[in-house]
């Protein structure tokens, strides 16, 4: 309470010497036991066992960076006056924000197809960027797909990468054991990856939010264990390779008389094959923004984000939840196998490796940090997310740890993610961005 | 007969370690409602700081045992404290902003904070599996049989009576801190009602930090237990160890300790007898079909409440 | 004392709910007549509420029956179905004590996913609609003037695409009421639904219900508190206490019913008073 009292009287500064100093030691000697004990010791195999290589160095530093991190905070932004730090906006121009994004997230969404149609043929454009646009294509239709079950029928899915996989193995043992051609088993793969939904899913949907995530969880983990396992019919650890490249439809990219190149009387390159892929992708993940944004208009999709909002109101109007979950997870599923079996097709090998519990974190990231149930949103993370991954590429071993640092900032920075308003599906009228504030995030109950 | 005997007393072991872990899980999911994901890394830490203090200590099997009983308590000691500040860290930095936010963003947070820590450990202790000399030898054998097969004895490892005896004695005093002390009373409060118990002067805020506390330092306890036990660690063996956990206190009933015991033990055996009679390879499928058994056919656990829809 | 009605559109009967050794509903029966305002009443935790989520598929009585009846004679038993069959087949529409809107969505999507099932039905169960087919195009219109039409009895047309978070709480209550009767119910269930209004908002709550009842020949049950309103607009009046039927009748019967009172008195003493003055005011009004 003397706190309060001081802080209004002296509403620039109020900063408590002794309190500052105390925090500081408290934060000195937690980072000295966190740091201290890790970094500073590092256990070693040396001869006859374990020795220990010291760093105190290296554990100084950090912990001094802390402490005067710490102390930085302290003056630069805990010493303004509370009323600065978080200032309200007021309801009109939240408003009025929603509505500009909605402005603008429509003149960005066509100028960001325009970039994705010409990008390959864009002067700077060369092999290696192309490849990143392609692994950006393919992370962007996954977040658009797991949007579905995340961000529109509110259901936390930890184990998406498993769809992933299905898709992905489902071409390749087509393709291997029944020469299939890529055109046959992409909805194949499909098809498949959305009957596994509906078969994991049946089970599992009755559960509570959370419950939710951790049993899709370990259904991922226990299809990547059995893909690792079944050694005589997925190649285990060792994976699958030699799976067949895609053609257009039907004719190969190769040098030959039949060839795409001296068909289309083009001079042989191999880049027309990456550009192939990269149209194909970005093909796929146009589908799966239309698709969505169709049943969205639809009773199911509409179904789908009343699901989000409230369960128990659902059940009251006569929506079988079961099956609108089911829905949701089985579409969700289907993009996941479309994305896979162009996954296996690009990559030609492909290995359980691949389908690790942290690649579901990665697509769930870039949906969460998109803002639930925006499409726009998951471009923008999918950009963001992968390309850091490629900037820190250099720092290797740290871009995962960087990776989990981004997860916790933006959760803490922004909940929602950074496209929280969601546009209503129909309209009497005039379209109005419903602020994020109403928006549930489906909590289960 | 003789070879089921030895791997109940193997699954009893690995029970109170995953027992231990479980304890974490259901602590904090009876007070805040949350799956704290990163509990299982916790453990990890806990471990490499074991093997950090053991190796600094100069432990080997030739120590006298007077000696290696004191250097153990003050290997369990320091393990406790430094997970204990990791997880009061954590609940300080990346969960205590979350609080009141909508119900998945602790939990993606978690999967963040578990991301870290595992890289972490990897960036600062390498990547490789760490060994350990075994310090603790010698044991008891219970009974032995000689057929045709040749002679199969039924043992348990001192290291095995070690486990099973600290597990027992930090669990009645953990149960003794929840059914005696103030702390004990302020959580059990905040688990029925967080707004009541903070109207009536209990700090929420502190009885949460003190629960995952609490909960680091007897994963603490389960990683040095883990790491004497099996002899290798790496940075990754807090996932998997984790999830074993996390069905350990559901199956048990979540938010009840002695709960989260039992269904430490039952995994413990499950787990055991699935690799002594089916196959290793699948033993962890097992553990993961059992939590989408557990959670489809009995989320309320054996010990839990059933929970009533409230409409 | 049981009032007999020979036009039930619902009827339950022996119902009884225990949860573990509580029985929270014992052994009640009662009908509610076709085009009738049936209230049921009793002090707090007399068991209503659980009588409702009964009634509604969300609680699967111990014991008992639940029958709804259409005109066309089709009967359903209710405490064999699924939840979400009640109000699909068996066509009987609820709302909550504590509002459960879909607040994100606006006020005409809510309308909207109260008629999912024929839309459903009208866009090939996803298969047609996603292909823009015609059929869906004209069931959405006609969905669509439905919600115009509930929006314009509840007098929420100018806020149609606000979101439903965003609405006052009186519009809130209206809005959940106009979205269960999207369903086309025989029998419309609202729990307390003046809780929380104003007298202007509560007096305008009375003629939309009264409107119902005759324009749309549904039956409505409903629990409320307000005298004013159950009085005021009941036809038929079932009291409840401690779980047991104490009184079923006309509000004239009922307002003289010597358990009643007591069951009233029995709350505290200074209810007593208010509880007399307001079934006073009820009747005058």
């Amino acid at each position: 309470m003397t706190d309060e009292t001081i802080k209004e009287a002296n509403p620039g500064w109020h900063l408590d010497a002794g309190k500052v100093a105390k925090d500081l030691v408290v934060t000195a000697l937690l980072a000295t036991a966190i740091f201290g004990s890790t970094i500073a010791y590092k256990t070693v195999s040396a001869e006859g066992g374990l020795a220990l290589e010291t760093r105190y160095d290296i554990a100084f530093y950090i912990i001094a960076a802390v402490v005067v991190g710490r102390l930085i905070l302290w003056l630069a932004v805990w010493s303004r006056p509370s009323g600065h730090r978080s200032p309200v906006m007021p309801a009109n121009m939240k408003a009025s924000i929603a509505f500009l994004t909605t402005k603008i997230g429509k003149g960005f969404a066509t100028t960001m197809l325009l970039i994705a149609l010409v990008f390959p043929f864009l002067p700077f454009t060369d092999r290696y960027l192309l490849d990143l646009g392609i692994l950006v294509l393919t992370y962007v239709m996954l977040g658009w797909g797991l949007n579905i079950v995340v961000g529109l029928a509110g259901l936390l899915d930890l184990g998406y990468v498993a769809f992933y996989a299905i898709g992905a193995y489902s071409y390749a043992l087509l393709a291997q054991y029944f020469g299939l051609s890529f055109w046959i088993c992409l909805p194949l793969a499909g098809i498949l990856a959305a009957f596994w939904g509906i078969i994991l899913g049946f089970p599992v949907l009755r559960l509570r939010g959370d419950y939710l995530a951790i049993v899709t969880l370990a259904f991922g983990e226990i299809i990547r264990v059995v893909l690792l396992n079944w050694y005589w019919f997925t190649g285990g650890p060792d994976g699958l390779s030699g799976i067949p490249r895609p053609s257009f439809f039907g004719i190969d990219f190769n040098r030959s008389e039949s060839g795409f190149a001296h068909i289309f009387g083009l001079e042989y390159s191999s880049s027309h094959r990456i550009v192939f892929l990269y149209f194909l992708i970005l093909a796929l993940a146009l589908l799966t923004n239309f698709v969505t944004n169709r049943l969205r208009r639809l009773p199911i999709g509409r179904a789908w984000e009343a699901l989000r909002e409230d369960e128990i109101a659902c059940r009251s109007l006569g929506l079988n939840t079961t099956t609108v979950k089911l829905t949701a997870f089985a579409t969700g599923g289907m993009f996941a196998g479309f994305a896979g079996s162009f996954f296996a097709t690009r990559q030609g090998f492909i290995s359980p490796e691949s389908f690790t519990f942290i690649e579901s974190a990665l697509i769930l990231a870039i949906v969460v940090l998109g803002g639930m149930g925006s499409q726009i949103g998951v471009v923008i993370a999918a950009i963001v997310m992968i390309g850091g991954f490629e900037i820190f590429r250099e720092a290797e071993q740290y871009r995962m740890l960087i990776f989990g640092l981004a997860m916790v900032f933006i959760m803490i920075w922004r909940p929602r993610g950074l496209i929280s308003t969601r546009i209503p599906s129909i309209f009497l009228k005039e379209k109005k961005a419903v602020s994020s504030d109403m928006v549930s995030q489906g909590e289960g109950h | 007969m003789e070879y089921f005997l030895q791997q109940l007393i193997n699954g009893i072991t690995l029970g109170s370690i995953y027992g231990l872990i479980a304890i974490g899980y259901t602590m904090v999911y009876g007070i805040i409602g949350m799956i704290n994901f990163a509990h299982g890394d916790i453990f990890m830490v806990g471990s490499f700081v074991a093997l950090i203090v053991i190796t600094a200590l100069g432990l080997t099997i030739s120590t006298g045992l007077g000696l290696t009983i004191l250097a153990l308590i003050l290997v369990l000691v320091t393990a406790m404290v430094i997970a204990s500040v990791f997880g009061w860290t954590i609940e300080r930095m990346a969960y205590r902003p979350l609080r009141g936010s909508f119900r998945l963003a602790p939990l993606i947070t978690a999967i963040g904070i578990s991301i870290v820590l595992q890289n972490y450990i990897q960036i600062t202790q390498g990547a490789r599996v760490k060994p350990l000399q075994p310090i603790i030898s010698g044991g008891y054998t219970i009974m032995t049989r000689v057929d045709t097969n040749g002679e199969f004895a039924v043992q348990i490892s001192n290291m095995q009576i070690m486990i099973i005896v600290v597990t027992v004695i930090l669990m009645t005093i953990f149960s003794l801190i929840i059914a005696k002390t103030s702390l004990g009373r302020a959580q059990r409060a905040c688990e029925q009602d967080r707004k009541m118990a903070s109207l009536l002067g209990i700090n929420v805020d502190r009885t949460i930090s003190m629960t995952f506390v609490m909960g680091a330092a007897l994963a603490a306890v389960a990683g040095l237990m883990f790491l004497l036990y099996y002899g290798v660690i790496d940075f990754f063996i807090g996932f998997v160890a984790g999830v074993k956990a996390f069905t350990a206190a559901v199956l048990g009933g979540i938010g009840s300790l002695p709960g989260a015991m039992l269904g430490g033990l039952v995994i413990g055996l499950i787990e055991t007898f699935w690799s002594a009679y089916f196959s290793i390879e699948y033993k962890d499928v097992a553990a993961f079909s059992m939590l989408a058994i557990v959670l489809i056919f009995l989320p309320q656990g054996l010990l839990g409440k059933p929970e009533v829809e409230k409409v | 004392m049981i009032a007999k009605i020979d036009d039930a559109v619902l009827t339950v009967e022996h119902l009884n709910m225990r949860f573990g050794g509580l029985l929270a509903v014992d052994n009640l029966s009662f009908d509610v007549g076709r085009k009738d305002i049936t209230a049921l009443i009793g002090p707090n935790g007399a068991g209503k509420t659980t009588v409702f989520n009964c009634i509604t598929g969300f609680y699967k009585p111990t014991e008992g029956r639940i029958t709804t009846h259409h005109e066309d004679g089709k009967k359903f038993l209710l405490e064999r179905m699924d939840d979400f069959k009640i109000p699909k087949i068996a066509k009987v529409a609820r709302t909550f004590q504590n509002i459960r809107l879909f607040s994100g969505m606006t006020v005409l999507e809510n309308l909207m996913v109260g008629q999912h099932n024929p839309l459903m039905v009208a866009s090939n169960y996803t298969f047609g609609g996603i292909f823009g087919l015609k059929t869906y195009k004209t069931a959405e219109k006609k969905a669509m003037d439905l919600a115009k039409y509930w929006m314009d009895q509840t007098r929420l047309t100018a806020r149609a695409d606000d979101a439903a978070g965003d609405l006052p709480y009186g519009d809130q209550r209206k809005l959940e009421i106009a979205r269960a009767m999207c369903t086309n119910p025989k029998l419309l269930c609202l729990d307390e639904p003046a809780a929380g209004l104003n007298p202007r908002e509560s007096e305008d709550l009375n003629k939309l219900l009264m409107f119902i009842r005759k324009e749309r020949e549904t039956g409505i049950l409903l629990i409320e508190h307000d005298m004013n309103v159950v009085m005021g607009i009941s036809d038929h009046i079932v009291v409840l206490d401690y779980g047991k039927k104490i009184a079923d009748g006309t509000p004239e019967e009922i307002r003289s019913d010597p358990k009643v009172i007591a069951a009233y008195l029995g709350v505290d003493d200074e209810e007593i008073e208010t509880v007399e003055q307001e079934i006073e005011e009820g009747v005058s009004s």
